[in-house]
């Protein structure tokens, strides 16, 4: 089963992702605190990141910077969400190698498309 | 020989040296001066120092004392041989500062100080006023020698009346060729020439005496010789303290006579001269002094005895029947008269006007000195100083009877001068020299000089009582005039010279150390003693000796007026002086015309002490000096309004600059604003967005459909919340506020407000302390607004205060009108680099999107105080978070104030 690793510090935005994305027969799994994100990356290995921009402890594009810059994860997909929706954002986070970027709120079924196509499915 | 012919040759002589200076004025004043930079001349002209005295006199001071004549001609003699280096100072000096007489070199090293000018030229006036004296009673001597030779029937005016006419014709010649311009320098090139040729004519005169002296009468030199040392004269001993006083004397006088420092250092053209001099005028000395010994031993052979030895090389030609000899011989005499008393009544009468007569003119009539036409006062100050000199000598000259013996007027004269030697070799040599030092110095040696030699001088009981010379003055023997502190037995002259010079000497040397030089003194002290530095520094800067190069000018005018002026300027000059090329012929006019064009940039004073310093006119005074320093006070003036100007625009600058980042930082913010507002918005619209669409699809568990529900809800009240306070927040910050004023209870706000977030974070049971009796305030203010900040901060604390016995303080105090409430508790409250950021717009403190809060409420509470006419802010220091309210008690005042403007507008 592909892992999707969640990292999103708004409990009923994660549920509402945990809940679409599972029913699609990923296992998912939910990491609030982006401190914590990059341990939670090397430990579980997932097949794709999906990283909110906004997180308490560590902003999203310092994660994707920090991941990319790890050889191990260059490949990685991964799906930046954000509710900011400015174009600067979209582009300091296509600069820093991000796989998809899609904004919030978004329509469940384009999420799970996007998911499937960078999981490869 | 007819008398009448000697005074035709006499009145064709003077007219011949009329015409000399005359021509030589007149080419000196179209600039042709070529012939008078001469090193020939210059040495020609320092022949004056062999006046009437030396040319009559030596013979007569060999008849009488042997050898002892060699004394005057060996001091000057070791000077320029020996001591050139302080003459060459000396005229650097003098070039440098425009000195124009002995009387402004010493005022001007000390302080321009003309206390020292006037002292200096009341010394020359009475030292030379004698001397004066004796010329003319040389010139009337010789004429009376002809006159009693000449068998005709003219009478020989009586002599006081020669010295009239002879004094009046000097004075005319004087006034001629020394006033005729004024020069700044006082270069008069007219009368040097003159005086140049006069020395050829006594030389020559004395030459040919003595020739035939020794060839005609003598029987040759070795004859000569013989006769010499045949000859036995008790008084011819030579008597060694009066030599080496004599000679020192006469080394003095060579630089201290006023006549001497005329010819030597003011009339100086050039610097160089005096390498030539330094050997060519000791040459002259020893030629004129070369028959003065024959021509006295034969003279005392073959004279009948009581003859004046003192006219011998007039007598001696005459008896032996050689007219034309005795006639040059005349013509000499005459020549060294004149020369001295032109010479030295020029340099008294600029000290005596210069230092006397304008000062106390321009005292007595001080709008004077504004008025412009200072030209004609100088003039006729100097006019009427050369009559008055000429008339002090005739007047001495009658008074004296003309008894003394020539050389010793001339001695008395030197001792006199050589008072100024001390000031004025401690003036170029030593920086420590003072104006106190050198007025007490010359008072004290003058005052000594006087009273030793000068008065006694005129014999016992004419100008000091026989009483006092015996016995000393006030009747204290250890103050006789010729023994002074009991130097018995001393030569009268040697005395005089001694005590005078020491305790000369003592008072300068003690009056210098004793005192401090003003600024100027310092600054003239450096500039003499460092008379020579200044040329180091302008030869390493590769400018020639005293001649500036065409190159050197246009180089500095390049530097002052830049490239292209500068060499604009240069060529047009040299094409008006027909050259090709941009470097012209350094001319007076060119010079004048740089000067202008430089002064244009640099101001009148520096550009004229440049072009001097490149030129080596070498004229900086101090005058240019201060007029340079005001130019660089002006300059610097500018520079400083300039500055102040160039601070305003910085300023301005910098305003805008600031006004300019502020806008940045507002549009950083109003982005960063719109971007937090979006985010605060679309989060919560997210969830309610993905769970509608989970929901709509309608196969979901029953208990999921309820929590999803429920989800919905929570966001979208949230969403509700964010836009009150949103809302709130803009309607409180534009002011638009509408308050409700109500008489309340403190105590009462409190408990609504306790009572309204006790429902934050129900679960937590918070100790709540407060003072009851300080709450019984009432209030008048907009009781619903300050529940609110008071929901607010006890919403925070039980939100945010982590303790695990969470205690929340509220203390009020009244202060003044004011009352404080302060709301407290035991967290950990708020990191100190946060505390400056909680008030501000969706500040939140990281991880509290949890807390359900937009970040919004303290920048509220903020905006409530600030329209209840109070104000909430953090008390750092407090352990826990602290918050503290402060409001008026009643605010009716100033809601009138703020309705009234409402109205006007």
């Amino acid at each position: 089963m592909r892992q999707v690793l969640l990292i999103e510090d708004e409990a009923n935005i994660a549920e509402a992702l945990r809940f679409i994305l599972s029913r699609d027969g990923w296992e998912v799994s939910v990491v609030a605190d982006g401190a914590l994100a990059l341990a939670e990356v090397a430990r579980l290995r997932p097949d794709l990141v999906i990283l909110d921009s906004m997180l308490p402890g560590m902003s999203g594009l310092e994660i994707l910077t920090a991941l990319r810059a790890d050889p191990l994860h260059q490949a990685l997909p991964i799906l930046m969400l954000t509710a900011k929706g400015q174009l600067r954002d979209r582009e300091a986070a296509e600069r820093a190698g991000v796989s998809a970027f899609m904004s919030k709120p978004f329509d469940n079924s384009e999420i799970r498309a996007l998911v499937r196509e960078l999981l490869g499915a | 020989m007819p008398f009448n012919v000697l005074v035709l040759t006499c009145l064709a002589y003077v007219a011949f040296l009329f015409v000399v200076a005359f021509v030589v004025e007149r080419r000196a004043s179209r600039g042709e001066m070529r012939f008078l930079r001469s090193p020939v001349v210059y040495t020609l002209s320092l022949s004056i120092y062999c006046t009437a005295w030396t040319f009559y006199g030596a013979v007569g001071s060999a008849a009488r004392t042997g050898l002892e004549f060699l004394t005057i001609y060996l001091g000057p003699t070791l000077v320029f041989v020996g001591w050139w280096w302080v003459l060459r100072k000396l005229v650097r000096i003098g070039r440098r500062q425009r000195v124009t007489s002995i009387a402004d070199l010493i005022s001007s090293r000390y302080g321009k100080s003309n206390l020292l000018g006037v002292l200096v030229t009341v010394i020359a006036v009475v030292a030379a006023t004698p001397y004066i004296a004796l010329q003319l009673q040389s010139v009337t001597l010789s004429f009376s020698v002809f006159a009693q030779t000449t068998p005709e029937t003219w009478v020989m005016p009586d002599r006081d009346a020669t010295a009239i006419w002879v004094a009046a014709g000097l004075a005319l010649f004087t006034i001629l060729f020394g006033t005729r311009n004024l020069d700044a320098k006082e270069q008069h090139h007219g009368i040097v020439m003159a005086i140049a040729v006069e020395a050829v004519v006594k030389l020559v005169a004395l030459l040919a005496v003595g020739i035939f002296v020794v060839w005609g009468l003598g029987g040759g030199p070795v004859a000569m010789i013989e006769r010499i040392e045949a000859y036995t004269d008790p008084n011819w001993a030579i008597q060694p303290g009066r030599w080496a006083g004599l000679i020192f004397l006469s080394a003095a006088a060579v630089i201290t006579l006023p006549r001497m420092f005329q010819v030597l250092v003011v009339e100086s053209v050039d610097e160089a001269h005096l390498s030539r001099a330094s050997w060519a005028f000791p040459a002259y000395l020893f030629a004129m002094s070369l028959f003065i010994l024959p021509i006295a031993v034969i003279g005392l052979d073959r004279m009948p005895s009581g003859t004046n030895p003192d006219m011998m090389v007039l007598t001696l030609p005459l008896q032996e029947g050689q007219g034309a000899l005795a006639l040059l011989a005349f013509l000499g005499g005459f020549s060294s008269a004149t020369s001295m008393v032109i010479v030295e009544t020029i340099a008294l009468a600029t000290m005596v006007s210069n230092h006397i007569l304008m000062p106390a003119w321009l005292w007595l009539r001080p709008q004077a000195a504004l008025s412009g036409n200072l030209r004609g006062a100088i003039l006729l100050a100097r006019r009427l100083s050369i009559i008055m000199v000429l008339a002090l000598g005739l007047e001495y000259f009658r008074l004296s009877g003309g008894s003394a013996a020539l050389a010793a007027i001339g001695q008395i004269a030197f001792a006199g001068m050589a008072q100024v030697l001390p000031a004025m070799l401690g003036g170029i040599f030593w920086r420590g020299g003072t104006k106190l030092g050198a007025t007490l110095g010359l008072s004290i040696g003058f005052a000594t000089w006087g009273f030793t030699l000068f008065l006694p001088s005129f014999g016992a009981g004419a100008a000091i009582s026989a009483e006092v010379l015996q016995n000393g003055l006030f009747g204290l023997h250890w103050l006789r005039p010729q023994a002074l502190f009991g130097s018995d037995g001393m030569d009268p002259l040697i005395h005089s010279i001694f005590w005078s010079l020491a305790l000369n000497i003592a008072g300068y040397a003690a009056g210098s150390l004793l005192s401090f030089p003003d600024p100027v003194e310092r600054i003239q002290g450096a500039a003499f003693v460092n008379a020579f530095d200044d040329e180091l520094q302008a030869e390493r800067l590769g400018w020639t000796h005293g001649q500036a190069e065409p190159e050197a000018l246009m180089n500095m005018a390049q530097r002052i007026i830049g490239d292209e002026a500068a060499i604009s300027f240069f060529e047009a000059e040299a094409r008006a002086q027909g050259k090709a090329g941009f470097l012209p012929d350094l001319t007076p006019s060119f010079l004048a015309g740089l000067e202008r064009n430089l002064a244009g940039s640099v101001g009148a004073a520096t550009a004229h002490a440049m072009i001097s310093q490149l030129f080596g006119r070498a004229t900086v005074t101090v005058e240019d000096l201060m007029a340079v320093a005001t130019e660089a006070a002006q300059i610097m003036e500018y520079s400083a309004r300039l500055e102040e100007k160039q601070g305003e625009l910085s300023r301005t600058a910098r305003q805008l600059r600031e006004v300019n980042e502020k806008l940045t930082q507002l549009s950083v913010q109003k982005d960063a604003f719109l971007s937090q507002i979006s985010h605060e918005l679309r989060t919560p619209m997210t969830s309610i967005r993905a769970f509608s669409e989970i929901l709509a699809e309608g196969d979901l568990p029953k208990a999921r459909v309820a929590e999803y529900g429920q989800i919905i809800h929570t966001e979208a009240r949230r969403l509700t919340r964010l836009l009150d306070d949103l809302l709130d927040l803009s309607v409180l910050e534009n002011g638009a506020v509408q308050l409700n004023l109500t008489l309340s209870h403190l105590g009462q706000m409190i408990d609504r407000a306790l009572a309204v977030s006790s429902q934050t974070r129900p679960e937590r049971t918070f100790d709540i302390r407060r003072d009851y009796p300080s709450e019984e305030i009432y209030l008048r203010t907009d009781a619903d607004r300050l529940v609110q900040v008071f929901i607010n901060l006890i919403s925070n604390a039980r939100k945010y205060c982590a303790s695990d016995a969470p205690v929340l303080r509220i203390s009020v105090r009244q202060k003044g009108g004011r009352v404080v409430v302060d709301f407290i508790d035991n967290g950990a409250g708020i990191a100190k680099d946060a505390q400056g950021l909680i008030f501000e717009k969706f500040a939140r403190l990281s991880d509290d999107g949890r807390a359900g809060g937009a970040g919004l409420g303290l920048a509220i509470c903020r905006e409530i105080m600030a329209n209840l006419g109070g104000t909430v802010t953090y008390l750092p220091g407090q352990r826990g978070a602290a918050f503290r309210v402060t409001l008026p008690l009643r605010m009716d005042k100033l809601v009138m104030e703020k309705q009234d403007a409402e109205k006007l507008r």
